[in-house]
């Protein structure tokens, strides 16, 4: 784009983006250029407001990088010299230090001087109250996660004065203040939203749809939807390091073939959420570098239904844990961006880390063995049921199971779910009786991973599981800080009960992984799975 | 004239029936689609209770009759409804993807019929010889690959090896803006703002998913048009015409192809309307931002304003074609009437 269209174009109606106060063009130098970068990524953002209703998962990443929060986690670098987040480090964002109650009852914040609204206007309590009032009532899935964090009610959240903020709990709980840290409790310039609130949207979320109010290191500066959406940096964020790119293009390129040939050929700086196989390939050639982490609290699971026969049965469960080719699933499936989670040496965990190897690996004779005390020995019918959402890697390791599972005589019809009724029948009918699935918790503690996925009736229990001695191990353990004395023996007791009734056969614990050129640094992998771009530079 | 604007009209009334059915079954599809839209835009994490109050936000709650007839009323105000996964009124949405979708197709079918038409002439009037073979192997080979196939094959070759073709980014470059809007095409708006350098931009952006489309579309005009010509050259007024000496390119032009006419029109008519709906595929491959890839997400996520606004727009703009076609057959050939 050359001056002369620029100006041109000024002072026109550009169609779409134009109702935002956007950019109107991007210099032509900026591809090349060393702080502009270039992304691309396979899904559409909808929306720039996270409470909204039906926003999609891919829109996390602009709060994360428009929004501040009161604290954030620290990062670290891995043995493989790959950055990552750090679960256990919590650092000071717009709240520049807190203190928690004696009673562990109340957390309580003071607002740091430093964070200012784009406006211009300092972040006071009040805000952070409305931000955080509007998160549990707007309902959907930031008032769930807000629960998870003991925050229920706009009562809970207390105004002292105009730069100390208060949270009141029922029960003192060690998920509060990491939950502070994930996507979901931002901080919005509730002046700003407030002038553009109605009666029928008291919460301004069709104003904050299209344009966001904040604090944050970036602005969004242009949004065409479906097509791109440009990050600029905020000069006056003084809440962190500064960040290295002065702006970032998020281009949406739908075909992963096209995504990949637009790395090869450098006409892209980082490529987000690369398919396995894809990240493979290109690290043997090597032209392109790729940084992954394994996800944290993160499994892929092979899960089976109790309330199918016949995998209420224990040793059925055990025995197809001994069948599964969990080899060829890491290195065919997953293209070697798994780490194993089979093979354990010991029968009962020796340490609370997870998610940790369970004590199973192919063993086909000690499988049909199992199977033949069960009763089974002619095997039966069942179907492996996955979503087609996530087919990369859920097909092939369907077909390996499906392989696998015919040497003992079971035989299995692959059923293929579109994505989007895989919710209902996965998870909230708990219809499906041997299927594939992928939960992973934000907040990285064994018993928080327990509570979604094994307690009865919770929503990633698509297995049906109920046992009596984890329902009460979880409910003491969730809001139990790690130090005390009993948290240790508490989780090890629930990873036993894992490891012997497999409801859910981990698979591998999968990687989340980028591609860039070689000029790109500072890519961290985060628990969200999205880009944070404060974190990258470019040389 | 005015029994030609009595007949035209009189046709268009003859649509109003269809158009009130697509209506209907457009809405009674969406319902019957598999998944609940409550739970898919409740989010990763949410319980039964929240799943519930979305589906009252929604409107879910209600009976299907309640809910037929607030669309329907909202459909008589202009108002297509919301689009719940972009947050946008679905035909702004359609509004600003329609033209980009109508461009590349149009572009193609122009294209194919510049290939097709001469290349099907040529083979009709030379039939076994090496050009109707090459019109029979291009014809297979357009019907027997797929777009998103030719789509990445193109992409491969011409981007990837060669560096010829611009990044498959959809209508434009990064670095160019769009030209103020006018038609919504971007090649006729950049020449109306006098702006070659993005005329041309656009142009390059083209190119490929062009040829993409293009020889899908060759096929059947091509064989439409061999098969016409080949019936209207065996006809007796062309004998007639050939033994009276008449010029081979006035016979051709004038007497035969303006007979095979008919059915070629018909054949460009059907095709225009497919290769709307079937263009999905190349969209994907080239980030194009269009009406099909629009439709596909709503399709996944269940999106029903969304889905209905794109059948009921596809609808009318295949009635608006097939009533278009009509009238220029009438125009070419005085035989045809409008009411027959």
């Amino acid at each position: 784009m050359k001056r002369r269209t620029f100006i041109k174009t000024l002072g026109l109606t550009a169609q779409g983006a134009a109702i935002l106060p956007f950019l109107r063009h991007i210099p032509a130098e900026a591809a090349g250029k060393s702080d502009t970068l270039v992304v691309i990524a396979g899904h559409s953002i909808n929306s720039l407001d996270l409470h909204r209703k039906g926003t999609n998962r891919p829109s996390y990443q602009v709060t994360v990088n428009i929004y501040d929060r009161l604290v954030r986690f620290g990062t670290k670098t891995l043995a493989d010299g790959s950055l990552t987040y750090d679960s256990t480090v919590i650092e000071p964002e717009v709240a520049e230090s807190w203190s928690i109650a004696d009673d562990g009852k109340s957390i309580t914040f003071t607002i740091n001087p430093k964070a200012i609204f784009w406006d211009g206007s300092p972040v006071t309590a009040q805000d952070v109250k409305w931000s955080f009032d509007r998160a549990v009532s707007l309902g959907g899935f930031p008032a769930v996660q807000m629960k998870a964090g003991s925050m229920t009610n706009p009562e809970q959240f207390v105004v002292v004065d105009d730069k100390t903020f208060r949270i009141d709990l029922p029960k003192p709980s060690k998920l509060t203040l990491p939950d502070l840290a994930v996507p979901i409790p931002f901080i919005i310039n509730a002046k700003e939203a407030q002038k553009h609130a109605t009666e029928k949207d008291p919460w301004a979320t069709e104003y904050l749809h299209k344009t966001p109010a904040g604090s944050g290191a970036y602005k969004v500066t242009r949004w065409d939807p479906g097509q791109q959406f440009v990050y600029e940096r905020n000069e006056n964020w003084a809440l962190g390091p500064k960040p290295g790119l002065k702006r970032v293009i998020v281009r949406e390129v739908p075909s992963a073939a096209t995504r990949r040939a637009l790395i090869e050929r450098q006409n892209a700086d980082l490529y987000m959420d690369i398919p396995a196989k894809d990240a493979k390939e290109l690290q043997a050639k090597g032209d392109v570098d790729i940084a992954g982490a394994p996800i944290d609290n993160c499994l892929h699971v092979l899960a089976l239904n109790l309330s199918h026969k016949p995998f209420d049965d224990l040793k059925v469960r055990q025995a197809i844990a001994y069948a599964l080719p969990y080899e060829d699933i890491i290195s065919l499936a997953a293209y070697g961006r798994g780490k194993p989670m089979f093979g354990g040496k010991n029968k009962t965990p020796t340490d609370t880390q997870w998610p940790q190897p369970f004590p199973y690996q192919q063993d086909l004779k000690k499988a049909a063995a199992l199977l033949q005390e069960a009763g089974y020995a002619q095997g039966f019918e069942t179907t492996l049921s996955y979503n087609l959402g996530l087919a990369d890697w859920q097909e092939p390791t369907a077909l390996l199971i499906q392989q696998a599972l015919k040497q003992i005589n079971i035989n299995v019809t692959l059923d293929k779910i579109p994505g989007a009724n895989w919710r209902t029948a996965a998870l909230v009918e708990k219809r499906l009786p041997m299927h594939l699935e992928n939960f992973g918790g934000w907040l990285n503690y064994p018993d928080y991973y327990f509570f979604w996925a094994y307690k009865s009736g919770h929503l990633f229990n698509s297995s049906n599981y109920k046992n009596d001695t984890i329902e009460t191990l979880v409910d003491e353990t969730l809001h139990m800080e790690t130090s005390h004395p009993s948290y240790a023996d508490h989780v090890k007791k629930m990873i036993a009960i894992a490891f012997e009734e497999v409801p859910r056969i981990p698979l591998y614990q999968p990687y989340l992984d980028a591609a860039m050129q070689k000029n790109v640094s500072g890519y961290t992998a985060w628990f969200h799975r999205q880009l944070d771009c404060r974190n990258l530079k470019k040389a | 004239m005015q029994a030609k604007v009595l007949q035209i009209s009189a046709r268009l009334l003859q649509s109003l029936p269809s158009i009130l059915g697509i209506v209907v079954i457009s809405f009674a599809l969406t319902r019957a689609l598999p998944g609940d839209p409550a739970v898919y835009f409740a989010g990763a994490m949410a319980d039964q209770a929240s799943i519930e109050q979305v589906r009252q936000a929604l409107g879910l709650d209600k009976t299907l009759l309640e809910q037929f007839f607030i669309y329907a009323k909202n459909l008589l105000n202009g108002d297509l409804g919301m689009s719940l996964s972009t947050g946008r009124p679905v035909l702004e949405e359609l509004l600003t993807r329609l033209p980009a979708s109508i461009e590349l197709t149009l572009m193609g079918l122009g294209l194919s019929i510049l290939i097709a038409v001469p290349l099907g002439i040529l083979a009709a009037t030379r039939p076994m010889s090496w050009i109707d073979h090459l019109c029979r192997i291009l014809v297979t080979a357009g019907v027997s690959l797929p777009t998103f196939f030719t789509g990445l094959f193109l992409i491969y070759i011409f981007y990837y090896l060669l560096g010829w073709a611009p990044s498959p980014l959809g209508r434009l470059d990064i670095i160019y803006l769009p030209p103020e809007h006018v038609t919504g095409s971007y090649l006729i708006d950049s020449l109306i703002a006098r702006d070659m350098e993005v005329f041309w931009a656009s142009l390059k952006q083209l190119i490929l998913p062009t040829v993409t489309l293009g020889l899908f579309a060759l096929a059947p005009i091509a064989r439409m048009t061999r098969a016409a010509m080949l019936n209207t050259l065996a006809s007796d007024y062309i004998r007639t015409a050939r033994a009276s000496g008449l010029a081979e390119t006035k016979l051709l032009i004038t007497y035969a192809l303006r007979n095979a006419m008919l059915p070629i029109l018909t054949t460009l008519g059907m095709v225009f309307s497919f290769l709307l709906g079937a263009n999905v595929l190349v969209e994907k491959v080239f980030s194009w931002p269009g009406i099909g890839s629009y439709a596909i997400e709503a399709l996944v996520a269940s999106d029903y304003a969304a889905v209905q606004g794109f059948v009921l727009s596809m609808a009318l703009l295949f009635t608006f074609v097939n009533l278009l076609v009509d009238i220029i057959l009438t125009l070419i050939d005085p035989r045809v009437a409008l009411d027959s």
